[in-house]
């Protein structure tokens, strides 16, 4: 049913650390082979060994360069690159979900999860053409959309041991810049982290109201700030002999 | 966005053949038996031809019943849903002129509210899109109505509505054009907000997810340069709306208003070959297009 | 209410989980491979290991794209076309083994050192080597020529270990972690669980790098340096550091060479020399009695300032010679700012920084422990400043002294093996004298008198024949390059077609690309694999080459061994080798047939290292057969685990003896089924108290004997002035029987100095910088790093082609915008190539991806792959040899110290140009011994 639900117990969601993301690609591949042999039909790929591959894929990671714009204190400020892994948001207000025209697109009450029912999914596509983050891919072999499951069918997983109930990205990032954990909580690490370091939206404007959320980079380069109130070393001597000097006072005191 | 054909033969043929029934449900032209039929024929071949090839783009045509069930939330599901009931409604009505001789006018009316509310939900389909910035206006439904009454009325033979009619339209393409063309930068929607750095100073794409293509870049990433755009608008503009105006003017003939459908129906082509071509999807944002 | 779809969320997730360990990359991540219906259905890492933790990169979980990949060779293959041609005909292993053996037998009759074997990116050296030390060639290496001699050589004769896999950062009390060099690579899964380790707790990680990418890219400051000047930056810290006396005066009195006397009459034959006892230990002065005594002398305090005469001879403390040369206004950042590409200013701030930490922000343990001279120390005090560093800084041919000026820097900070800075994994520390030396006296019939490798400690350990001439064919430990202590796999090709120093008969080669992406001078190396002599026969008669894939090399090779995939072998990954230890445990770990080779309608593969096995039976090489010469080993696992170096002391140090034993015992038949039931590896920690401090350490020197990593106790004391250096200088300057050729003598002289300097690369004498005014880098992208091909379905699409991409200043200069190309050309070559802009970038440099062009028909790709038609090499860039001086001499494009490759010493020029139809240089297609890939893949076994 796609009308979302006014509320949902809980909010499950990833936190995305953008300060420590060194752009491996492990998250992305982790899910490739989690959800190829997992929920749903597998991700397929097309001339996986010839002039144009193709496949689907539900995690991407994105590198964007910012200039940041020169100050007095920073006069020529270096650009940065940020690695961006982006995948479903899980929005409160996804608007893939109400228009999907059979139902197979729908928000998890109890989670909060947008999940695709790919047995009713006819493969319209417009729950893609809703989302602006670009979450969901349609899979050119089985011709239905697929998206992140937030890994369904791995936290609720009984056959896997507890500490392993998490999605399959989050398992495998290596500098650990992705968290897990119910949003909705405000007492959650999760929420916590959100909190403590500016947790935001992806385009907050477009009203989706994502339930993921991204920690900015820490500030960059403010070693390089001319009115940082560091300390520059003070020399004991200016050449060899007086250090020697120094070096035989010092070693008297020791 | 990809101009795929599947959509815009869609929308170009079925919008007209709505149209024409929206005409017929009005008793224009006042038509029974075999005109009628002729006239039937014509607009369903155009709406269920239309809506045929809009389910070449699904990935489970043979699924598609089940599009009927969420008209509570999704304008395709009620496009659906009304288009069934147009065409429904309009067979009734329309058997009853072919085959019965009669006219019941009600259900003519119903036909028509129907046929055109069909439109309406198509062009909802779009306005409703938040991504498309180009796309999410009220003009959206506005152009898509005036353009099936005009193609309607052409069709079925309204001379001087289609006149009218064609020149309104026109102008709203015009108005949605020079709206469209600002929409995205208007819409707030930005490299900045996508990935919200913008905070730090000016974002650039650096290195896409993948080296290959993706579905996302085939579907939603189509860039059209601005001189051909501007060389297609004036095409669809051309035949479209003047031509068809032109030939309306002239004397009538029979093969002046064949050309001037075909020219019409050719152009309301191209304009749709724009509207999805032209039409920035804000995922795009991500990987730096636009 | 609605009514959600009821989905299963506890689905059978496997039916079996094998524990083996990754080979995507060179760090050796346990992973978990689950299994469904007997076939590979997932790959995750594996909680318990002790490298990854449970985490694993893109590449371990595109492992199971490997298994299956259509580009694995599926049996023995004979050539029959030309070479270069990849026209085979697939053989059985009968036939295989007994054309090997026909080449092989009458070598090791004659003349052993007619084998040229080289095992490129071998995890089974201390195999490999003891099969080639068995045959009795000399030459034999594995890749660390070519890949970063500098960096272990450096480490280990400064303070016995290194950087990448031989240690780590102390992650866990760090406050500032300084990362140097590009190509971020090894230890590669380690180093990002230690960077978000570090990120959380929000402490500094500044990058020191021309590029700005991966871990750069998340460093809180970025030291966007010009390549080849990293030693220089460097010294200019040190010269900061020094000269605010921000440095560790005790650390440095105990624990390294500072106050230890060198000679410093000039006249002296022993001038540079190390003053020594009676029994050969370096001295010191004592503070407590102003007396000199040996360094290790129980109760000394070694005095840093003390100088003392012998025979009219003055002896200074190394802490002397360390003030006059790090003192001098030519290492002020002002001096050395144009040249590195940082402003003075950022110099100081970061030494500023560097001290703050170090000094202000120290960290007290309460741990217990006592060092080498019986002194027992309360706590443990660490200065929470740590280093690594990448290839980046190492592939130049300033790399050695580059390396060693940073481990200089991070010893006079008294930060290594302290809480918070550098900590050695087992069996490091190792000091050089606890090392082998080089060994090349091959004989008719009779294995090597030592293993091949080695660290020289001056010009009587070089590899020299009775008449001087190189006894190896890749000229390691040599005049040309003495401390070349992995080899110089990148020279064997050139000169066994040139057959300087002399000719081979057969070169036999393992996972080595070398007619690609593993060589300098591309194409060059395939003109000398085709090149014939005047009887039309080729000029290196004999190629075999085994490899697990359809790689670029096959091609050019006469016979082709082929070998498993990773998750269908025996391997061991031994501390007699490069181990997967941690900082506080010795760990060691298998592979094992998680799926047996299935390679049906052929003759199927093998284990290379079983294949050698087999060879050497068939051979009945000593060590491999009994004296009745029955075979000792059936394959690789039986060598594994029934192998003995010394008594008690075989490949794997885990469940020996009865089960129980640990490090030293004897052989366990059950051992392999131990260590699957243990998840694939062992791990023995190391005591409480021994954690840090280790060279001196007593309770971890006991510990390790404990374990077989030593028979006796080894402390020593870290060499800030690396003796070894200076006898080779002695030599140059006349001293010695060993004498260098003279037109060495001048750059051993000015290179092989004791204390790290900094020199400008190499090439730049021979070239016109101004002609090529760019530096031309490249680095292996993270999900690809160290990984064997990009024949991987799901990598691929991540990187299927590679842009050069250049800084703003160039870019803007010639005016490029998206979608152009550039011609690229450097002294040597010329390429053509698809460009791209990065403004986070030195604004000297360009760089690309590596190894991600690929040669049409390699791979199982097809031949208009985009890595075939826009990917390309920079290595057709490179030469293996300096420009020619018009000496007639051969010069390698080597660090001349250990022959380390000078990839990153490139300099290009470049001009925009139109877009040619692909990139270039283009060379004709190879016949694909395995076909083509597949053209759908949907990849899910289960259900």
């Amino acid at each position: 049913m796609t009308t979302l639900p006014t509320s949902t117990t809980r909010k499950l969601g990833l936190v995305i650390d953008l300060d420590t993301c060194v752009g491996c690609h492990a998250c992305v591949v982790s899910c490739k082979g989690w959800n190829t042999e997992n929920y749903g039909a597998p991700l397929s790929d097309q001339d996986p060994y010839g002039a144009d591959p193709s496949g689907t894929f539900l995690n991407r990671v994105h590198s964007y360069e910012v200039q940041p714009l020169a100050t007095s204190a920073m006069p020529h400020p270096a650009a940065q690159l940020v690695h961006f892994p982006k995948s479903c948001l899980h929005c409160e207000d996804a608007p893939c979900v109400t228009v999907c025209p059979t139902g197979a697109s729908y928000k998890r009450v109890e989670d909060g999860i947008v999940l695709v029912n790919e047995s009713d999914c006819i493969g319209c596509g417009l729950c893609a053409w809703a989302c602006p983050y670009g979450a969901r891919e349609m899979d050119a072999a089985e011709g239905v959309m697929k998206k992140c499951t937030l890994c369904v069918d791995r936290i609720y997983n009984d056959n896997l041991p507890e500490e392993d109930r998490v999605p399959a990205c989050v398992r495998t990032c290596p500098a650990g810049a992705r968290h897990f954990g119910d949003l909705g909580n405000p007492d959650s690490d999760v929420s916590k982290l959100v909190a403590e370091r500016d947790g935001m939206d992806l385009m907050p404007e477009q009203g989706t109201k994502p339930v993921n959320q991204y920690l900015p980079p820490r500030p960059r380069d403010t070693l390089d700030e001319v009115d940082v109130l560091a300390p520059l070393l003070d020399p004991v001597a200016e050449e060899p002999k007086g250090f020697l000097g120094w070096l035989d006072r010092t070693l008297e005191r020791l | 966005m990809h101009p795929a054909r599947s959509v815009i033969a869609f929308t170009t043929l079925s919008g007209a053949g709505f149209g024409v029934l929206f005409w017929l449900g009005l008793g224009l032209p006042d038509v029974t038996g075999w005109v009628a039929f002729a006239f039937f024929a014509v607009a369903y071949a155009l709406a269920a031809g239309g809506l045929l090839a809009s389910t070449f783009h699904l990935g489970h045509p043979e699924r598609a019943w089940k599009a009927f069930s969420q008209w509570r939330s999704s304008w395709l599901s009620r496009e659906g849903v009304a288009s069934v009931a147009a065409l429904v409604v309009m067979g009734v009505y329309g058997a009853a002129l072919v085959f019965l001789d009669t006219r019941i006018a009600p259900l003519g009316w119903l036909g028509a509210a129907l046929a055109l509310a069909t439109v309406y939900t198509t062009s909802m389909i779009y306005a409703q899109m938040r991504t498309v910035p180009r796309w999410k206006t009220p003009l959206t439904p506005v152009l898509f109505i005036a353009v099936s009454l005009a193609g309607g009325a052409l069709l079925a033979g309204q001379v001087t509505a289609a006149m009218a009619l064609l020149a309104v339209a026109g102008l709203v393409q015009v108005l949605w054009w020079m709206r469209g063309d600002g929409a995205l930068a208007a819409s707030g929607t930005d490299m900045a907000t996508a990935t919200g750095l913008g905070g730090i100073g000016h974002v650039r794409a650096f290195a896409p997810p993948h080296t290959g293509s993706n579905y996302l870049l085939r579907e939603f990433v189509f860039v059209v340069g601005r001189k051909h755009a501007a060389k297609l608008r004036m095409i669809a503009l051309a035949l479209g709306y003047a031509l068809p105006l032109v030939l309306l003017a002239l004397p009538f003939s029979h093969a002046a208003a064949a050309l001037a459908a075909i020219s019409h129906l050719v152009g309301i082509a191209v304009s749709r070959w724009l509207f999805f071509a032209e039409a920035e999807h804000v995922v795009g944002l991500y990987y730096g297009a636009r | 209410m609605t009514q959600q779809p009821r989905i299963d969320t506890s689905p059978h997730v496997s039916d079996e989980v094998r524990k083996t360990t990754c080979y995507m990359c060179a760090c050796r991540c346990g992973i978990n491979v689950h299994m469904k219906g007997g076939k590979v259905a997932y790959i995750e890492g594996n909680r318990d290991h002790p490298v990854n933790k449970g985490v694993l990169c893109a590449k371990g979980s595109a492992g199971i794209m490997q298994v299956n990949a259509p580009s694995r060779l599926r049996a023995p293959l004979k050539r029959v076309g030309p070479r270069g041609s990849g026209e085979f005909e697939e053989i059985s292993w009968d036939e295989a083994l007994q054309i090997a053996c026909d080449w092989l037998a009458p070598i090791r009759k004659s003349d052993p050192s007619k084998l040229a074997f080289f095992t490129g990116r071998d995890q089974s050296q201390s195999f490999t080597s003891y099969w080639a030390q068995n045959f009795g060639t000399p030459n034999y290496a594995a890749h660390g020529g070519f890949c970063s001699v500098n960096m272990a050589a450096a480490g280990i004769y400064t303070m016995g270990g290194a950087f990448w896999e031989f240690g780590q950062p102390d992650w866990d009390h760090t406050k500032l972690f300084m990362l140097f060099g590009v190509a971020e690579d090894h230890d590669s899964n380690p180093i990002k669980m230690g960077i978000g380790k570090i990120k959380a707790r929000g402490a500094r990680v500044i990058g020191v790098n021309p590029i700005r990418s991966g871990y750069n890219a998340v460093a809180d400051d970025w030291v966007g340096i010009t390549p080849g000047t990293d030693g220089l930056f460097i010294l200019s810290l040190i010269h900061e550091l020094m000269r605010a006396g921000k440095i560790d005066l005790d650390y440095l009195a105990r624990y390294t060479n500072a106050p230890v006397l060198v000679n410093a009459d000039p006249d002296s034959p022993e001038h540079g020399l190390f003053l020594r006892d009676t029994d050969g230990k370096p001295t010191v002065i004592d503070r407590n009695t102003g007396k000199l005594t040996a360094f290790d002398t129980p109760g000394v305090r070694p005095d840093l300032g003390a100088t003392h005469e012998v025979d009219g001879i003055t002896h200074r403390p190394v802490m002397h010679l360390m003030a006059e040369r790090y003192l001098d206004p030519q290492y002020a950042p002002e001096a050395v700012a144009d040249r590195c590409g940082v402003t003075p200013d950022k110099i100081r701030r970061i030494a500023a920084e560097i001290a703050r930490v170090a000094f202000e922000e120290e960290i007290t343990l309460d741990h217990e422990w006592t060092d080498f001279r019986g002194e027992t120390h309360k706590t443990m005090t660490g200065r929470p400043v740590s280093f690594h560093a990448m290839r980046g800084i190492s592939a130049h041919s300033n790399g050695f002294q580059t390396a060693r000026a940073l481990h200089v820097l991070q010893i006079i900070l008294g930060t290594v093996e302290v809480p918070g800075g550098f900590r050695f994994k087992p069996p490091y520390p190792k000091p050089v004298s606890a090392h082998p030396t080089p060994h090349c006296k091959s004989a008719p019939n009779s294995p090597l008198d030592g293993p091949h490798l080695g660290f020289v400690r001056g010009p009587e350990d070089l590899a020299l024949k009775e008449d001087g001439s190189p006894a190896r064919i890749d000229k390691a430990f040599t005049w040309e390059n003495p401390m070349s202590a992995h080899g110089l796999m990148h020279m064997v090709i050139s000169n066994a077609h040139a057959g300087d120093p002399y000719k081979i008969d057969t070169l036999f080669m393992y996972m080595a690309n070398m007619s690609w992406n593993s060589s300098m001078n591309t194409s060059g190396v395939m003109d000398m694999l085709t090149d014939t002599d005047e009887t039309g026969e080729y000029v290196i008669p004999h190629i075999i080459y085994s490899d697990a894939y359809s790689s670029e090399m096959v091609a050019y090779a006469d016979l082709i061994l082929p070998d498993t995939t990773y998750l269908e072998r025996h391997d061991c990954i031994s501390l007699l080798d490069r181990p997967i230890c941690e900082a506080d445990a010795a760990a060691d770990a298998i592979r094992w047939p998680v799926v047996e080779p299935d390679r049906p309608g052929h003759a199927g593969v093998r284990g290379f290292q079983t294949v050698l096995v087999q060879l050497a039976n068939k051979l009945k090489l000593p060590g491999f057969t009994t004296e009745d010469g029955t075979p000792r080993y059936t394959d690789y696992a039986d060598y594994i685990v029934n192998h003995e170096r010394k008594p008690g002391i075989g490949p794997l140090t885990g469940f020996r003896g009865n089960g129980d034993d640990v490090g030293r015992g004897a052989p366990n038949p059950a051992q392999l089924d131990r260590y699957i039931e243990n998840g694939g590896f062992f791990v023995s920690h190391i005591p409480e108290g021994a954690h840090y401090y280790k060279p001196w350490n007593m309770a971890y020197q006991d510990w390790a004997v404990g374990m077989g990593i030593f028979d006796t106790p080894q402390p020593y004391i870290f060499d800030l002035y690396a003796e070894p250096m200076r006898r080779f200088q002695l030599a140059a300057e006349g001293y010695g029987d060993r004498q260098p050729p003279d037109h060495l003598r001048d750059r051993i002289k000015s290179t092989m100095d004791p204390l790290p300097i900094w020199y400008p690369p190499l090439e730049d004498d021979s070239i016109d910088t101004e002609e090529f005014p760019i530096h031309a880098l490249t680095q292996r992208p993270m999900a690809m790093y160290h990984s064997w091909g990009t024949q991987n379905a799901w990598l691929r699409q991540i990187h299927g082609e590679n842009p050069l991409y250049l800084p703003t200043k160039l870019w803007e200069k010639h005016g490029f915008a998206e979608g152009d190309w550039a011609r690229v050309t450097s002294p040597h070559g010329e390429i053509t190539v698809p460009v791209a802009h990065m403004a986070a970038l030195n604004e000297n440099t360009v760089w690309t991806w590596n190894a991600i062009g690929k040669r049409k028909g390699a791979w199982a790709l097809s031949e208009d792959a985009p890595e075939a038609t826009r990917g390309f090499l920079l290595n057709h860039l490179i030469h293996e040899l300096l420009p020619e001086k018009g000496d007639g001499l051969r010069w390698s494009n080597s660090d001349p110290i250990t022959g380390q490759a000078a990839w990153f010493d490139l300099r290009v020029k470049i001009e925009k140009t139109a877009a040619p139809q692909e990139a270039q240089p283009a060379f004709p297609p190879i016949k694909s011994p395995v076909g083509q890939g597949p053209a759908n893949l949907a990849w899910k076994v289960g259900k």
